[in-house]
């Protein structure tokens, strides 16, 4: 067996010096671990973060602070959660399954991999993201869950999270340390985009660690809708986490973000201006969905995913702005 | 007339070697022109009841022990490597990173493995059980993507999965043929069964350019994997030069015989036992993975235990091919028949003899004037494709039923009255009657209990908020079978009866019916039966396949029971009230044999045996061929009713109401009968809505080996099922029954995709219906 050390992180401050001498970190272990005994991911050492920084706080400001070791099914059960946040609890809940979600942590959720059948056949297919420079078999494959958004010719897998998407559409804004000190990083900017190097897949440093995730005051009304191919464990073909106010039948404000359509959680900022400060109804959102789709780019299983992915973000643009249930 | 039109596959091909002899031989009890089975009349005894499966407290409490739980003696464990290329040779093989690893105690290759003989290919010989001919790690030579080219035996698990990935493998490539549409130009009429998979009736091209109304579509179907919830496995030890294997099977003695064959022993040198098996489906025949654990074994010298990761089993485990199916139906204008014409494509390996014959159903399931049935197949250089519940029916119903719900559109005639209108009175093909069809009840009383008359004639015509509701129907149907090699151990104590057969639970609830009958046969209570199966050792050679077990043991057991009472017969003595008494004369009841028409005239078994001074008798029977089926045309059918729901802005197709009612002869345990139905429709939802094997074209790969990308139900995919059925005895099968365990699948994803018609006003012709084709 291959020989691997495994250690309980005392602190934050702990953590990170372990991960300096190559330690890779462990949350709930629902993706690492599967893609350790695929062979994909190889670590000689982890160390366990999942019980650092859990918990939920109010902030300040009126947001919400969330511990990066926190369980996904804890945060989608808490009460300021579901009241001022329906979106990510609706997100967190339509991903994966009941036993994930209370292992899963907030921190692992954003850091999951893509779930590209080819990115998991590590000794039979090419895969750029496995393998820089190997190419990608996926480009000419089943590419039916695969990206029209922002994909490159190197790879065109997505991003696989839920709760990412969710974040994308509140401006949330991860806190992380490494051994020189703390930083912010805004959730939009976490995921890069493949481009020519699609092996790496965040803006996060070797060592970086998350330690929380904190969210600004919430917008009156959000939701997110998933579109998939079963009701339950599987990853969205499509889906629209949205937010809206809502001020004399003007929209004041807008957040759309998109998943299971790119590299990373798509936040559909070309449809948020063309929505912001216009009205409401069908041929507004119609506009604003064309407008961030027009970019668009179907491979050979995944047009589709166009024109579900115009139908969604109208109708969740529609239940937020018709009368609350 | 030939029995080769009148029923499929296996039992055919086994039986048709035995039938001539077999036709001097034939018994006077139940079969064809004699009486039936005297346990039909019995009303108000163990037959019927709804007794819960006497496996059940083992499994809840994690006492059953499966294939991969038997400990043995100095095992070692077993890691595959697979072939990453579809076809060429081995270039290079360096294990000696492997060897080197922790733990490691032996790498098996095509160069040290022992020389073994080829598998005996399924259908070969009635006792192959073979997926396919291919030598099993015996050359260089690769075959498909994913053949295994080593076996790495360690201390543990973890350390021969370890060592595995440290085998090096270089590949010489040859031109492989893994494209559908490139193998098209090869097609070939298919031969199942050593018969062509064609009929003909009447000139059906020509009744079909004149018939008033005429349809004209075609379908096709996806390649679907097996995903029994037990993984593939065995624990294998040799002792004394007997191999003995620990698995998971649904033919025992067939897989003790071909292995046997493959490693130069004869068969009684080879004990396979499986007491328990969590799921078959036609998956748990035998695979290399048996081979490879035995060989591995006799390499090293030591017990081997190799369970087939979910992944392996995609890899070395074949399962349902694709189908391309054209069905044209022409009509009058009152809907009868002038033409059913179902034909098309499928494909299969060079090695194995299972081309997916989709025409099944099509044989005896309208009476159409003309008829022409056809099925071509190509090769591809791919894993052998095998059984899978309801091999033909499954995936040709739904070409045959969704076009009948086509023509009852063009014919705007009720889809359910214009099935009725073409209800054959006698076999369309081979005129042969049926030995008990009641389909038009199950039509009926389906029809009620589902509330079809709630159902709109037009399509897309009724919505709630987001959702367009719609229902369909269809018709399901499996033939009943009973394979020759049927025989049962019957054991007589004075405390109760066993019954021993090399027969399979696989989780259906075999081993609960075969009490029932048992202890209603030899008039005991339930707990005074006992039933011994699984073991290869036992009598018989019972495949759990074509729904045919239940059949062939209760052939076995009546065989066996009429020698039993002739022996008991013969020992009761002078004194006894049954004195004098012909086999004919007497009937069990009450722990003993009485006179039939003097049931006063009693004596239990334990004072028969105490007074003859026996501990014990045992008698061996043997089914009688299956001369039934030469004699009547012998079919289950379903009426399948499907209410779905699917959003009109994501194309979401979601089911939420099943019925199905069912014909099938009578049924021995409710409780048991409703989970096959169950569990059958429960696997029809996914063949319609979300299975699909992903082979990469480019390189014969499968690429969604894995349970989170191969999609099947979840509990939010099932809704409530309801099953009924007719419960009318089968006059000429034992009990009165007929399979239950395949008839579930078949006719659902056509149920479905009408019912989606009906919502939508889309026809979907291909499976699975994804929300994409709804869009």
């Amino acid at each position: 067996m291959t020989p691997l050390r495994y250690a309980r992180a005392v602190d934050e401050q702990d953590a990170v010096l372990q991960a300096a001498t190559g330690a890779r970190y462990l949350g709930g272990g629902t993706n690492l671990v599967d893609l350790m005994r695929e062979a994909i991911e190889r670590t000689e050492a982890l160390v366990d973060v999942s019980a650092l920084s859990v918990g939920i706080e109010e902030t300040e400001d009126g947001g919400l602070m969330i511990g990066a070791g926190t369980r996904n099914s804890a945060i989608a059960a808490h009460p300021l959660v579901r009241q001022r946040y329906p979106v990510l609890a609706r997100a967190i809940l339509a991903g994966a399954s009941a036993q994930i979600r209370n292992m899963a942590t907030a921190g692992g959720n954003l850091l999951q991999r893509t779930r590209c059948s080819y990115f998991y056949d590590e000794s039979g297919s090419r895969c750029n993201k496995r393998q820089p420079g190997q190419g990608c078999d996926a480009l000419d494959g089943f590419n039916r869950n695969h990206a029209i958004l922002g994909a490159s010719g190197a790879c065109v897998a997505v991003h696989p999270s839920d709760m990412a998407v969710a974040l994308a559409s509140l401006d949330a804004v991860l806190h992380t340390r490494t051994a020189e000190g703390d930083r912010h990083i805004a959730l939009t900017e976490l995921h890069r985009l493949p481009g020519d190097r699609p092996d790496i897949e965040t803006l996060l440093e070797p060592g970086e660690l998350i330690t929380g995730i904190s969210l600004p005051p919430a917008l009156p009304r959000s939701t997110y809708r998933k579109v998939r191919d079963r009701p339950s464990y599987a990853f969205a073909l499509v889906s629209v986490a949205g937010a809206i106010t809502v001020d004399e039948g003007h929209i004041r404000d807008v957040r759309l973000a998109l998943g299971g359509v790119a590299h990373r959680p798509w936040r559909a900022y070309r449809a948020e201006d063309v929505l912001r400060g216009g009205p409401l109804g069908k041929v507004a959102f119609a506009a604003a969905a064309d407008a961030e789709l027009s970019q668009a780019r179907a491979l050979r299983d995944n047009g589709f995913k166009i024109e579900l992915a115009r139908r969604t973000i109208v109708a969740v643009l529609e239940e937020l702005t018709g009368e609350p249930a | 007339m030939s029995i080769a039109r009148d029923a499929k596959g296996l039992v055919q091909g086994m039986a048709q070697g035995l039938m001539a002899k077999a036709v001097a031989l034939a018994p006077d009890n139940w079969v064809p022109g004699g009486v039936p089975d005297p346990l039909i009349g019995h009303q108000h005894g163990h037959l019927g009841r709804a007794v819960s499966r006497i496996d059940g407290p083992l499994k809840v409490s994690g006492t059953a022990r499966f294939a991969a739980e038997f400990p043995m003696e100095g095992m070692v464990f077993a890691a595959i490597v697979f072939s990453t290329i579809a076809k060429g040779r081995i270039a290079s093989l360096d294990a000696a990173h492997a060897l080197a690893a922790e733990g490691v105690v032996e790498v098996m290759t095509y160069r040290n493995a022992p020389r073994l003989s080829p598998p005996p290919a399924f259908m070969s010989n009635p006792k192959a059980a073979g997926g396919d001919s291919l030598p099993v790690m015996q050359d260089d030579q690769v075959h498909w993507n994913g053949q295994p080219v080593a076996v790495v035996l360690a201390q543990t698990q973890e350390q021969a999965d370890y060592a595995a990935s440290l085998v090096e493998v270089a590949y010489e490539s040859a031109p492989a043929v893994t494209a559908f549409d490139k193998a098209r130009p090869g097609a070939r009429p298919a031969m199942f069964m050593g018969q062509p998979l064609h009929d003909e009736k009447g000139k059906a091209e020509a009744a079909l350019q004149a018939a008033a109304v005429r349809i004209d579509a075609t379908y096709r179907t996806p390649r679907h994997n097996h995903n029994a919830i037990e993984l593939h496995a065995v624990t294998v030890a040799w002792q004394d030069d007997v191999l003995r294997i620990r698995d998971a099977s649904q033919l025992v003695s067939h897989t003790a015989w071909s292995l046997g064959q493959m490693f130069g022993i004869t068969e009684d040198k080879v004990v396979v036992t499986s007491p328990y098996v969590g799921g078959g489906f036609g998956g748990k025949c035998m695979w290399q993975h048996h081979v490879l654990a035995s060989a591995a074994a006799q390499l090293c010298g030591r017990p081997v235990r190799l369970v087939l990761s979910r992944e392996g089993v995609y890899r070395l485990v074949g399962g349902r091919s694709l189908t391309e199916q054209q069905v044209s139906l022409g009509a009058d204008a009152d809907g009868r028949l002038k033409a059913l014409i179902h034909k098309g494509l499928t494909a299969k390996t060079p090695s194995n003899v299972m081309p997916e014959p989709f025409i099944l159903a099509a044989r005896s399931a309208y009476d159409a004037e003309t008829i022409e049935l056809d099925v071509h197949t190509v090769e591809l250089d791919l894993l052998a494709n095998t059984f899978m519940r309801a091999p033909g029916e499954s995936v040709g119903t739904f070409a045959l039923e969704s076009a009948m719900d086509e023509l009852a559109e063009a014919l705007n005639i009720d889809p359910i009255e214009l099935r009725i209108r073409n209800e054959p009175e006698a076999d369309p093909l081979n005129g042969l009657p049926f030995s008990s069809r009641r389909i038009v009840d199950a039509w009926h009383t389906g029809a009620q209990a589902f509330g079809w008359e709630q159902r709109s004639p037009v399509p897309a015509n009724r919505r709630e908020g987001e959702w367009l509701i719609g229902m369909g129907c269809a018709k399901g149907t499996y033939p009943y079978y009973r394979m020759p090699g049927g025989a049962a151990r019957l054991t007589l104590t004075p405390k109760g009866a066993s019954v021993g057969i090399a027969a399979h639970e696989m989780g259906m609830g075999t081993a609960t019916a075969q009490v029932q009958v048992t202890a209603e046969r030899l008039g005991l209570p339930i707990e005074a039966v006992d039933f011994e199966y699984g073991d290869s050792t036992l009598p018989g050679t019972v495949l759990a396949g074509g729904s045919q077990q239940t059949a062939a043991i209760g052939a076995a057991v009546i065989a066996a029971h009429r020698l039993l009472i002739k022996e008991l017969l013969e020992i009761v003595g002078n004194d006894s009230p049954l004195a004098g008494l012909k086999p004919d004369d007497v009937a069990c009841r009450d722990a003993g044999l009485c006179k039939r028409d003097e049931p006063e005239r009693h004596e239990t078994y334990a004072s028969i045996l105490a007074r003859a001074g026996q501990d014990s008798i045992e008698v061996t029977g043997e089914g009688p061929p299956p001369l039934e089926l030469m004699h009547w045309s012998m079919h289950s059918h379903a009426a399948m009713f499907c209410e779905v729901r699917v959003n009109a802005i994501t194309g979401e197709p979601r089911v939420s109401r099943f019925l199905g009612s069912f014909d099938c002869g009578r049924i021995l345990n409710p409780k048991t009968a409703t989970s096959q139905f169950r569990g059958g429709i429960i696997m029809g939802l996914g063949l319609a809505l979300m299975e699909e094997t992903q082979i990469d074209e480019r390189n014969g790969r499968v690429m969604n080996p894995s349970l989170s990308e191969y999609h099947i139900p979840v509990h939010m995919d099932v809704p409530d099922i309801d099953v009924i059925w007719t419960d009318i005895p089968d006059p000429h099968t034992p009990m009165g029954a007929r399979g239950i365990g395949e008839i579930g699948i078949t006719g659902t994803a056509a149920a479905v995709a009408n019912a989606i018609y009906n919502a939508t006003g889309k026809r979907v012709r291909d499976l699975p219906i994804t929300l994409d084709k709804l869009l």
